[in-house]
């Protein structure tokens, strides 16, 4: 156990709470936005795509630096949320919240295939069988886009745990509060002998990131055969 | 209990203006490909907003743009049977069933789950997914959850169309069934004559966006002018009853007295059906002919001549079995000397009355 050393440790420890949170809190609203981007048409359709892939396409720190600007003690955002006690400057929770964006396109371009694939007509027959909006929904589209929603949330926790750039710059590099694990092989890497310690944080990184990949390849594969119905 | 139809849509292809009102029973939209009958369904359930109209099921409204009202489609209650069957393939064929039912309202009066399975003849699939069904049981199957989720119509759009022939004749019988034994009123789309022969009560005819035609299935499958498939779909019905079965692979009917031979047809003696008699099947004679091979020969009178395109000329015959169409050349009439009110014998061979011609009688029909 003591390979990894107590700050390693509480590096990964770190990494997974941040990237398991950011993903789920990440799942209802990609949800949401892939179902409106894949079903619905209306003006300014191509912004809010836009929007939603801009973390993607954006520089890290430009993304970290927004989010300080926006929820930072200062930021507006930031303000508004302080008195209910949500608070994200240099905390493991803006961590999550970096994470969370970064990885938000990667969730809803994955669910929004699988809804575009799920065929219009099975929704049309469930409404006419009496099922409103919300129970289609619920009944019919959200059992067969499970596959994608799986493969989305994986996406998603793959992107947060390697979530570097955003992470620093919005909540810095704080051991036991922000020290993510790749902020923690930034750290390590910084600082003379501390290399060895930084392969190590490097094979976990490999080991977790290929098994999140496998489990959820079997997770979909188990799944689009429940849905398939063979 | 009535349906209403009024609507006026324009669709890339087609400017569609509707308008139509039928009695309670099987009411077959009938036309071509791309004639709006599809459009004309989806209207109705709710699936499709047309640019105008309205239409009212039994005085209660869906839709009128006049008046503003849009019921959605999960409001409607109306059961729509697909043409692809659209079952739900993560579901078992059990849930599927128990989709409808589940928003149905509750009460008396609903259909028993058990009584439609068995009257579709499902029971052995209920455990099985659709993608294991074939494309028979699959229809079986939507006309079971159509049912079930208690609509006050069954809209059904052309449900035979992907079925191969023997399938087809299958679920004509089942959707036979329901007509005689669920008391909810169909709308029915289809293009081909012989399911209009067997289920409609009522037809009304649509060709390119417009409705030509509507009014009792005997008078419109009779009329050559509306036949949207042209003059070789024009034919008449008959009632009959079944008198025996025959060992040699007929089956004897008896219509208004006249006896009738068939090809060997399902129902025992003592039901009442329906046949379809195409016009260009039936050969007039003035005198009643000896040594023929035919083994229906009806004696009646003309009732109508009306020359059409071409060489052809649709007589009408009145017989005690009903009237009768017969497509002859003008030619052959002025040989005949064919006049309305001239006595004359309808032929027609047995095996020319297709079985898929030959229906039970709709119990609201004609």
């Amino acid at each position: 156990m003591d390979w990894l050393g107590p700050e390693g440790w509480q590096a990964v420890a770190l990494s997974l709470k941040v990237s398991i949170w950011a993903t789920l809190c990440a799942l209802p609203p990609g949800i949401a936005v892939a179902h409106v981007l894949a079903r619905r048409d209306f003006p300014g359709k191509q912004i809010l795509n836009g929007l939603v892939h801009l973390p993607l396409v954006l520089p890290p720190v430009v993304t970290g630096y927004l989010l300080l600007l926006g929820f930072g003690p200062n930021g507006p955002l930031g303000r508004l949320l302080e008195p209910l006690g949500i608070e994200f400057a240099f905390r493991w929770t803006g961590a999550a919240l970096a994470a969370g964006i970064m990885g938000f396109p990667l969730l809803v371009r994955a669910i929004r295939l699988s809804i575009e694939a799920v065929d219009p007509r099975l929704e049309q027959a469930a409404a006419t069988l009496g099922a409103s909006r919300v129970w289609v929904f619920v009944t019919v589209t959200l059992p067969m886009i499970l596959p994608g929603m799986v493969a989305g949330a994986v996406l998603g926790f793959a992107k947060a745990m390697g979530e570097f750039g955003a992470t620093i710059t919005f909540v810095s590099n704080i051991p036991g509060q922000t020290q993510t694990l790749p902020s923690a092989v930034y750290a390590f890497l910084q600082v003379p002998g501390g290399e060895p310690a930084a392969m190590r944080l490097v094979v976990i990184s490999v080991a977790v990131a290929m098994g999140a990949l496998l489990i959820s390849e079997a997770v979909s594969r188990r799944v689009a055969r429940r849905v398939a119905g063979t | 209990m009535s349906l209403e139809v009024a609507l006026t849509h324009a669709l890339p292809d087609l400017a569609l203006d509707i308008s139509f009102e039928v009695p309670r029973g099987v009411t077959v939209l009938f036309g071509r490909s791309g004639a709006g009958k599809t459009t004309v369904v989806n209207a109705v359930a709710g699936l499709l907003r047309p640019d105008r109209g309205r239409v009212a099921l039994d005085g209660r409204v869906l839709f009128d743009t006049q008046a503003g009202i849009w019921v959605p489609p999960h409001r409607r209650r109306l059961g729509y049977i697909f043409q692809e069957a659209r079952l739900f393939p993560h579901m078992t064929v059990r849930q599927n069933l128990a989709f409808g039912r589940w928003f149905a309202p509750r009460g008396p009066g609903a259909e028993d789950p058990a009584h439609v399975v068995d009257l579709l003849g499902i029971g052995h699939l209920l455990d099985r997914r659709p993608a294991l069904l074939s494309g028979g049981e699959k229809q079986r199957v939507a006309i079971g959850r159509a049912l079930l989720a208690r609509p006050e119509m069954i809209l059904a759009d052309e449900p035979l169309a992907a079925l191969d022939e023997a399938r087809k004749g299958e679920i004509l019988t089942y959707l036979e069934r329901v007509r005689d034994e669920v008391a909810v009123p169909i709308l029915y789309v289809t293009h081909s004559v012989a399911e209009v022969a067997r289920l409609a009560s009522s037809v009304v005819v649509l060709q390119e966006g417009r409705t030509i035609r509507q009014g009792p299935a005997t008078e419109v499958l009779a009329d050559p002018a509306v036949m949207p498939t042209g003059v070789r779909a024009v034919g008449a019905l008959i009632e009959a009853e079944v008198v025996r079965q025959l060992p040699d692979g007929l089956t004897e009917l008896v219509a208004g007295g006249l006896p009738l031979f068939v090809p060997r047809i399902a129902p025992a003696a003592g039901a009442q059906v329906r046949l379809r008699i195409a016009a260009h099947d039936v050969i007039l004679s003035r005198a009643r002919p000896e040594g023929l091979s035919a083994l229906n020969i009806l004696p009646g009178r003309v009732a109508a001549i009306r020359a059409g395109e071409g060489p052809g000329m649709m007589v009408t015959l009145d017989t005690d079995a009903g009237a009768l169409l017969a497509r002859i050349t003008r030619r052959s009439a002025q040989a005949l000397g064919l006049d309305v009110g001239a006595a004359c014998h309808a032929v027609l061979k047995s095996v020319a009355i297709a079985p898929e011609d030959v229906g039970g009688r709709p119990l609201g029909g004609p």
